[in-house]
């Protein structure tokens, strides 16, 4: 799978894009002198940390459909780590843990490798679903059994069978747009994540109403509208890199989006009930994997079925 | 020569090994890794606890670092050799049947060495957060009110590796630096433990930094 001419021209935007992102930052810090306040400070730290995103992404789609799969199977280590490690697993689950990361997230990868839809959609849900809490099971710790088995599963569920369906994107048989699947993985991380730095640019200029104060106290109304109307705009104006009509892609992106949206509200309420503000540490300024990619994750799922429900033979 | 170099070859597989496994990081809330003589005493869940310590300490800190040992574990073998070679811990018989532990401590802090200890003794298996501490510790601070007595909590290493498993699952792990601690003058040996203990279990995470 060689790269499709579109997506030099979507690499060369995006860069364009962070280029204006880093001078206007460095310019905000340049102008504050010694003391930048921590908003400029973590907005450059926000910046710098999609440069190396954007720089594995590209750097994965250069090898390809198995570079694609090996850097989502490593966010699915990562992110997996990440939600278990806020948990209340035992001693009991132990073999559990083990079978999750080393058996569960290579197998769904392969599979996705070796393109068996019939598996790999059901991997997790059914066989993983009955196996997992039978090795917990079998160890004879009965304390808090269902909440340790509910918490594995549903750790599972998030960061290894959403994530894979970002690369499952590539089986995606559409006639007409052989060899050009990866551009839907760009769109999908594009619109998605562009309507999470959208909403946080338009809330931090004119944020004023708290959609969720509880949960998430940065989500304003302002900013949810502002961001996913631009978004859905950037999504509707990249119609030409999918297989999509601009009114589908439209539709498509406002489905992403709001899918999206919801997902980081589902995210911080269990980040609040873990009584945590940031899931890791992983990127500076980021917090963990799981704080950049949740939108992406429960997006992702649904992206994936409407297209192939409509648009594979 | 070749012992040397195999030593930090493995010394730093084994950093590498757990950084890739735990993600650990060092939180230095209470002090800064500054090249003084130093006591790390920290919590002791695991085999893998003196690890962590020693891959977040910076390189020039790691070699002037001994971790306490027991010589029934780290004692033969290929963990002798890890032990005695890549760690260069200080080896202790818990029975005491050759050498009481505390004077092969206090001599190997004569020598300049800063140590890595448990004061719990031995490891926590258990529910409690804590064990008894020994009364070590007390006696090391008390006789050298030089050294900095640095509390050191090891988070969810437990989970990684429980007793009696031999496989680690990966989960993230952190390494939290308290304030350095000194017997103050009159404080009698319970009173001081009470202090370290209190020390240790303020640095647990989503406690705020006290």
């Amino acid at each position: 799978m060689s790269l499709p001419a579109e997506a030099k021209t979507l690499f060369m935007g995006v860069g364009s894009v962070l280029v204006v992102a880093t001078a206007i930052g460095q310019a905000l810090a340049w102008h504050a002198g010694d003391r930048p306040s921590n908003l400029v400070q973590n907005l450059n730290q926000r910046i710098f940390a999609w440069w190396v995103m954007v720089g594995l992404i590209g750097l994965a789609f250069l090898f390809g459909k198995g570079g694609t799969i090996l850097l989502f199977a490593f966010i699915s280590f990562g992110a997996l780590r990440e939600f278990l490690s806020l948990t209340h697993t035992r001693r009991g689950d132990h073999w559990t843990l083990l079978v999750a990361f080393f058996i569960g997230i290579p197998l769904q990868y392969y599979l996705i490798w070796i393109d068996w839809y019939g598996l790999y959609s059901i991997l997790v849900p059914v066989y993983g679903f009955l196996v997992l809490p039978i090795l917990s099971a079998v160890r004879g710790d009965p304390t808090r059994f269902l909440e340790r088995v509910a918490f594995v599963q549903w750790a599972v569920m998030i960061a290894v069978y959403c994530v894979s369906h970002i690369p499952a994107l590539l089986t995606l048989d559409i006639p007409g747009y052989n060899g050009k699947q990866l551009l839907l993985v760009a769109y999908l991380i594009i619109v998605v994540q562009g309507s999470d730095v959208l909403q946080y640019v338009f809330g931090t200029l004119f944020g004023k109403h708290k959609i969720a104060p509880v949960l998430s106290p940065s989500k304003t109304w302002e900013g949810l509208i502002g961001g996913i109307a631009s978004a859905v705009g950037v999504g509707t104006a990249l119609w030409w890199i999918t297989p999509f009509s601009p009114l589908q892609a439209m539709g498509m992106s406002m489905v992403l989006c709001v899918m999206g949206f919801m997902g980081g509200l589902v995210m911080s309420a269990i980040k609040r009930d873990r009584g945590v503000k940031d899931w890791g540490h992983m990127i500076a300024g980021h917090g963990g994997m799981l704080d950049r990619t949740d939108s992406v994750i429960f997006a992702a799922p649904v992206f994936f079925h409407f297209t192939r429900y409509w648009f594979t033979p | 020569m070749i012992k040397r170099l195999a030593a930090r070859v493995i010394g730093m597989s084994v950093a590498g090994f757990a950084r890739a496994l735990t993600g650990v990081l060092p939180n230095w809330r209470g002090c800064l890794p500054e090249a003084r003589q130093r006591v790390y005493f920290a919590n002791h869940a695991s085999h893998g606890d003196f690890v962590l310590i020693w891959t977040v300490l910076p390189h020039a800190l790691r070699r002037a670092t001994r971790p306490v040992a027991a010589v029934d574990y780290w004692g033969g073998g290929v963990r002798g050799f890890i032990g005695r070679e890549v760690f260069n811990a200080v080896l202790v018989d818990r029975s005491g049947a050759t050498r009481e532990p505390i004077s092969v401590i206090m001599e190997a802090m004569e020598q300049g060495a800063s140590l890595i200890i448990f004061p719990e003794g031995t490891r926590n298996t258990g529910d409690q957060l804590l064990l008894p501490f020994k009364s070590g510790l007390y006696r090391m601070a008390s006789a050298r009110p030089d050294i900095e007595f640095v509390p050191v909590w090891i988070d969810n290493i437990r989970r990684v590796m429980p007793k009696g498993e031999f496989l680690p699952v990966p989960l993230l792990c952190s390494v939290t630096f308290g304030e350095p601690l000194a017997v103050k003058p009159g404080q009698d040996k319970d009173a001081f433990l009470t202090e370290a203990r209190d020390a240790m279990l303020a640095l647990r995470p989503g406690r705020s930094a006290a």
